[in-house]
């Protein structure tokens, strides 16, 4: 039994929504046909960072024509949606405020309008209390939200202080908003007796469902979460959603009567949290020839007023401070401190990317103390193949291509002639100056939560060979359920076209895991598959039996059926196989092997396997603002063997605008009252059109299977790409750079926009004085 | 004549006339809510993200259409009034398939969760009807859709979208029923005022003229004026402010010309940027360069010029320019005129030298003279459709490489558009060299105490309005040096 070529993998079919997309009619949350009598949600939120709150006084509230409902903290008093059952996150504030914007009371309203305008009628009174609503106020009171993690591995105090160089330094960077176009949203429906179905925009079905059994107090199997697709996920709505739908539900329930709770852009912004900003302390020891003795990192994040994920992101930082360096002594230790602000959450990367900073600000420094090109400098720390090859976390990198891409794309961006042209080019232009980086990514695969690496799928197949697939991934527009689809369509000898993808259904995959971690294809691919191949043994028993050849002489392909010298179209070994009776439907599932990790310890494998990259940017700028412009990006990126070629072009794309964003004009802006003032578009500015590389090389490293047996050998793609942005910050720096001729590290910190460029031009001048 | 009191406008191909609607009614929420079109989404409800965009047609007096991407989330409804709106849903052919510009980002993978989609494919589509843009440009791709933004993409596949459409001419529905569709929105201009009643009993006007509009105004001096409500609409959608009434001057046509003689250019209230682009960026190419990162497409289709001046905003673009170039403003009350310099008209933040029941009529902008020189600098954080941090505007009479006059103003340093008058003192007489302009920065330091804020701290909006005048100094002095990162001196485009 086997499956022929051509396989529906490794083709570039277009995202299973495309059509639907263009055509305004792929149905999101909002998009569903309305109920009679569903009931609109809206929050009243504080207007201090910390405060207790004296007198709530709703009437005003109550009062606005179409009001149904007004629930305040007391209302739901010992509620706590922390997702990690940290009991720091009530449901509403009960009395006490911890950010400004923190959630008083929610209004259900019989229409949005109404809604809207009522919760903004509050009387509150307030008794300020001191907050700390930036990383340097926190330190001071050393408030943690969870407990922090070092990783140790030799001595690293000992190491840099044999090193001959030594550098010091603090790098920042900042959060970022994920600003998925389609904002938070959810719509419960209620059923009968306990049962309630809510649609969620979410990336964890399961933990939505978790979080609604919770607050209705009802088991599991009441609660049925339904999610077609997101309009944007990128982490956002790991964890931010279940307040939407927890209250959609609550709301459900009390007024039996469905309830859409949509808020608006500016609550969204307030409301949810963001990727954590981090300061990062370094000290870094060196021989001559640039090459790292030992490193010692300290990486404060402002966490926000609740854990909420803050422990495993802050982890995540510690397990790519390395980023593609190896560090012969190492020392890193986290610090997730406790903020006035709201509590920050999953984005893309995970706080690997704030990791990643510490690597690439150290390569920077060495290459400018010793006079060395940067790039000279990423290779010689690069992990080697078989010595030098252990993290700061013990696990050994058994399959590092980073050298690889960095050598065909060094040669295939034409770096070094580019390089002289551009100080050629500086050396004549007083005004516009221009800098290039080549920067790698290497990004551990699987979650650093063991128990996560799970998935489930269900597969059925119809008697006209018809196939319909669900699993327990969420898509929200990474082309999760095409790639599944191709997976299961390959298993079939099928063309793509003949699988149908369902709406991700907590009835149907139970106890799922969040698509995250950039897993998707990975643990969900493999339990389709698992599905898949459940189904074709017993077609192919069956026919074996029934045309009395070996199981191995049945092969499905081209959706036809070769059994023998027989050849039968699929649909019409299904419908015998019926007849005969064939179950034709299977649940698969799926864990990843060898990984373990423990986290007092600090060691083990909490990777299966490693993602590669590498981009070479070149911007120009400009000395008298701080402007930018990125003129040309390179980029080579490793997907293994690609389930998709084109969807997986898009998600490095996509990652690399979305990571410089982060890295440059992306930046969230605090007043002195706590209050964040960069709520919307209009003020928070992700890439536009034109921010974009006006010339943009994307290329997928080939021959290149994954070297664990993952899907058709293919590699996760969802978050490696969004740190190819570095090479963009780095080549901002290396402009910078030469202000004064090259002989100093520009401390560019992130976001890099125009105003702290021109700030890193002017500091880097009068130190060249 | 009596006012009209419905609404009359095509949705598609169906011709609609409503009465009874809510002055603060959205197109975005007349499509979701009561036509239950829901391609279109709401993504940020301020004109930001472009995922509402729509496309609006209007007739030309060749029997040809305007075509003009809006953003229906600001867009009051009563602003369509003689239009055809064209949404997502009516793009695909009758039989089902796929518009060409529809196919076309199928074809380049250009859509990812897809929640944007329709916003650029609207943007496409009246980019490519209306078939001025030549679409296999970048830059103008790129300002084409400096409006929509998309977050899963990084673009890349939706520019080679674009470039497909623009290699591949097409025909479609919307071409063979040009003429029924344009004696449709012929028919529709009657000429005839709008009042509209909403339920509320809150009043929309739509007078047919600038006397209409006048007399209206003696009647409600306090009414809410609009012209591409982009920022009003904003009060509507994010501040639940509900206007009363809502005055829209969008059918006053005689306030929509420009009138050029010998000595100066009178722009009408109701020029919007669109209208006025070719012309200004033909007089001052820097103008051009600055109205073309105005907020977006869709914005510059709806906002006008006289807009941007009455607001008052103190980060309005075009104030610094006009008051740089000495232009006037001229308001009207009933039959009376007046005129004064721009910059008098703006007293102090959020205040105007208006009177109830007075409006804007026009501004007038003398004609450049020989040896004048005019520079206009946009710094924002982010490059296309954001909202300055500083924008800097400068005219300058150089005879023998002095300075006879000049007029410095900027945005963003003070409570309202300003000008630079120590700088300006310091300039005139002197040559430009190092030494005055130095004097001159330290002017700008006299002249203003710029606030910190989202967009910029203090500092740095000194320090870029001082190096402003560096960077003005440097392209008078010699033009040959790059100065500039987004046009083509300033970067050699074949050098990558």
């Amino acid at each position: 039994m086997t499956t022929a070529e051509p396989l529906a993998v490794h083709r570039d079919a277009p995202h299973d929504s495309a059509a639907r997309h263009v055509a305004g009619s792929a149905p999101y949350i909002d998009d569903l046909p309305e109920l009679a009598g569903t009931l609109h949600l809206a929050l009243g939120l504080a207007e201090r960072a910390h405060a207790r709150v004296l007198d709530l006084d709703l009437s005003a509230v109550r009062a606005v024509p179409g009001v149904v409902l007004v629930l305040t903290g007391a209302d739901l008093s010992g509620l706590d949606i922390s997702p990690v059952h940290a009991h720091d996150e009530p449901i509403l504030a009960d009395g006490l405020v911890e950010f400004h914007g923190h959630p008083l009371f929610v209004v259900a309203a019989e229409t949005r309008d109404a809604a809207r305008r009522a919760a903004r009628l509050a009387r509150v009174t307030y008794e300020d209390l001191p907050a700390a609503t930036d990383i340097a106020s926190a330190r001071a009171g050393a408030k943690l939200v969870t407990t922090p993690m070092t990783l140790t591995r030799g001595d690293a105090a000992a190491a840099i202080a044999d090193a001959a160089h030594v550098i010091e330094g603090r790098v920042t960077v900042g959060g970022q908003e994920h600003f998925y176009l389609e904002s938070q949203i959810a719509l419960a429906i209620p059923g009968e007796g306990d049962e309630i179905r809510v649609h969620s925009s979410t990336q964890h079905p399961s933990e939505v469902q978790h979080m609604v059994a919770h607050a209705l107090d009802v088991p599991l199997h009441c609660v049925t979460i339904e999610m077609r697709r997101m309009g944007g996920g990128f982490g956002g709505k790991e964890t931010s959603g279940n307040i939407f739908a927890c209250f959609a539900a609550i709301v459900a329930r009390r007024c039996r009567r469905p309830a859409k709770f949509r808020p608006d852009r500016d609550d969204d912004m307030i409301v949810t949290g963001k990727r954590h900003d981090f300061e990062v302390d370094y000290r870094v020891g060196f021989g001559d020839d640039g090459v790292i003795m030992g490193i010692d990192g300290t990486f404060a994040a402002r966490c926000g007023y609740s854990a909420d994920l803050s422990g495993p992101i802050t982890d995540r930082a510690l397990f790519h401070a390395d980023n593609a360096y190896y560090y012969p002594a190492a020392r890193l230790a986290s610090l997730p401190l406790k903020t006035n602000t709201v509590s920050n959450v999953a984005f893309r990367g995970f706080g690997g990317p704030q990791g990643v900073v510490l690597a690439e600000r150290v390569m920077d420094e060495i290459a400018y103390r010793l006079g060395l090109d940067p790039l000279e400098v990423r290779k010689r720390n690069l992990y080697g193949s078989d010595t030098r090859n252990v993290t700061p976390y013990h696990q050994t990198v058994e399959d590092n291509i980073a050298p690889r891409i960095i050598a065909e794309l060094e040669a295939s961006s034409d770096y070094a002639a580019r390089k002289e042209k551009i100080r050629e080019f500086n050396a004549k232009s007083p005004v516009i100056k221009r800098g290039i980086a080549l920067t790698p990514v290497k990004f551990g695969i699987s979650f650093t939560a063991t128990w996560y690496n799970q998935a489930g799928a269900l597969v059925h197949v119809y008697t006209d060979g018809s196939v319909m697939l669900n699993h327990g991934g969420t898509e929200m527009g990474q082309g999760l359920h095409v790639k599944i689809a191709q997976v299961v369509a390959s298993e079939f000898g099928l063309d793509v076209g003949a699988v149908r993808i369902t709406a991700t259904d907590t009835a149907k995959v139970p106890n799922t895991s969040a698509t995250a971690a950039s897993s998707g294809s990975d643990l969900n691919g493999m339990a389709a598959q698992s599905a898949a191949r459940q189904i074709r043994q017993r077609l192919a028993a069956f026919a074996a039996e029934r045309w009395q050849v070996a199981e191995d002489a049945v092969r499905f392909a081209a959706g036809q059926v070769e059994i023998g010298g027989e050849s039968i179209p699929f649909a019409e070994l299904c419908r015998l196989a019926y007849g005969a009776r064939v179950q034709l439907s299977a649940s698969g599932f799926y864990k990843t092997p060898k990984i373990h990790w423990d986290r007092a310890s600090g060691k083990g494998r909490p990777f299966y396997y490693y993602a590669y990259g590498a981009a070479c940017s070149e911007v120009a700028i400009d000395t008298l603002t701080g402007e930018y412009r990125v003129l040309r990006v390179d980029i080579l990126h490793d997907v293994g063997t690609s389930l998709n070629p084109a969807i997986d072009i898009g998600q490095i794309e996509g990652g690399f605008v979305q990571g410089m964003g982060w890295l440059t004009t992306e930046e969230l802006w605090w007043d002195g009252k706590g209050r964040l003032r960069t709520h919307a578009p209009s003020t928070y500015k992700i890439p536009a059109c034109g921010d974009r590389p006006m010339v943009f090389n994307v290329a997928l490293l080939d021959d290149n299977a994954n070297a664990e047996e993952t899907i058709f050998r293919s590699k996760a793609v969802g978050e490696p790409p969004f740190m190819l942005g570095f090479s963009v910050f780095h080549a901002i720096s290396d402009a910078i750079a030469s202000l004064a001729d090259y002989r100093m590290c520009p401390h560019l910190d992130a976001p890099a926009t125009p105003e702290r460029v021109l700030a890193t031009i002017d500091a880097v001048r009068a130190r060249a004085k | 004549m009596t006012a009209r009191d419905c609404l009359r406008f095509m949705l598609g191909t169906e011709e609609k006339c409503l009465s009874g609607v809510e002055p603060t009614t959205t197109v975005l929420d007349y499509l979701r809510l009561e036509e239950r079109r829901t391609g279109t989404k709401e993504g940020c409800a301020e004109g930001d993200c472009g995922a509402c965009s729509v496309a609006v047609a209007r007739p030309l007096s060749d029997g040809t259409l305007t075509w003009q991407a809006v953003n229906a989330c600001i867009q009051p409804l009563g602003t369509l009034d003689g239009a055809q709106l064209v949404t997502v849903e009516d793009l695909a052919a009758p039989d089902g398939a796929l518009h060409p510009v529809q196919q076309a980002m199928v074809d380049a993978h250009g859509s990812q969760c897809g929640f944007c989609t329709p916003g650029f494919v609207m943007s496409l589509f009246a980019m490519a009807k209306q078939g001025v843009a030549d679409m296999t440009d970048d830059q103008t791709i790129d300002e084409a859709l400096a409006g929509n933004l998309c977050r899963c993409t990084g673009y890349a596949p939706i520019i080679r979208a674009a470039k497909a459409i623009g290699e591949t001419p097409f025909t479609d529905q919307f071409d063979a029923a040009l003429a029924k569709t344009h004696a449709a929105l012929s028919a529709m201009a009657d000429g005839a005022d709008i009042a509209l009643t909403g339920p509320s009993g809150r009043r929309f006007f739509a007078p047919a003229s600038a006397d209409a509009l006048a007399a209206l105004l003696l009647e409600h001096p306090k009414a809410t004026i609009i012209a591409g409500a982009t920022d009003v609409g904003l009060w509507i959608t994010k501040h639940l402010k509900q206007p009363d009434p809502l005055i829209w001057l969008g059918r006053a046509r005689d306030l929509a010309t420009i009138v050029e003689t010998e000595r100066d250019i009178t722009i009408g209230a109701g020029v919007t940027y669109a209208e006025a682009l070719d012309r200004l960026s033909w007089i001052w190419p820097d103008m051009g360069a600055v109205i073309r990162r105005i907020g977006s497409a869709q914005i510059r289709n709806a906002g006008t010029i006289g807009g941007n001046v009455a607001n008052g905003s103190p980060i309005g673009d075009m104030p610094p320019m006009l008051i740089a170039l000495g232009a006037k403003i001229r308001l009207r009350k009933g039959d009376a005129r007046r005129e004064l310099m721009l910059e008098d008209f703006f007293i102090a933040y959020g205040k105007q030298n208006r009177t109830a029941g007075e409006f804007v009529e026009a501004i007038i902008v003398p004609r450049p003279v020989p040896e004048q020189i005019f520079k206009a600098y946009k710094v924002s954080k982010r490059f296309d459709q954001d909202i300055s941090a500083i924008m800097g505007a400068f005219s300058l009479h150089i005879q023998d490489g002095r300075v006879l006059s000049t007029r410095v103003a900027y945005g963003g340093m003070a409570a309202t558009p300003k000008r630079a008058r120590t700088a300006e003192a310091l300039l005139t007489g002197q040559l430009l060299e190092p030494k005055s302009i130095r004097n001159a920065m330290t002017g700008v330091s006299i002249d203003f105490q710029p606030l910190t804020d989202m967009r910029a701290s203090s500092d740095y909006r000194m320090t870029v309005a001082r190096n402003m005048l560096l960077r003005l100094a440097q392209e008078i002095a010699d033009d040959t040096v790059a100065t500039r990162l987004w046009d083509k001196r300033g970067i050699n485009l074949d050098d990558r």
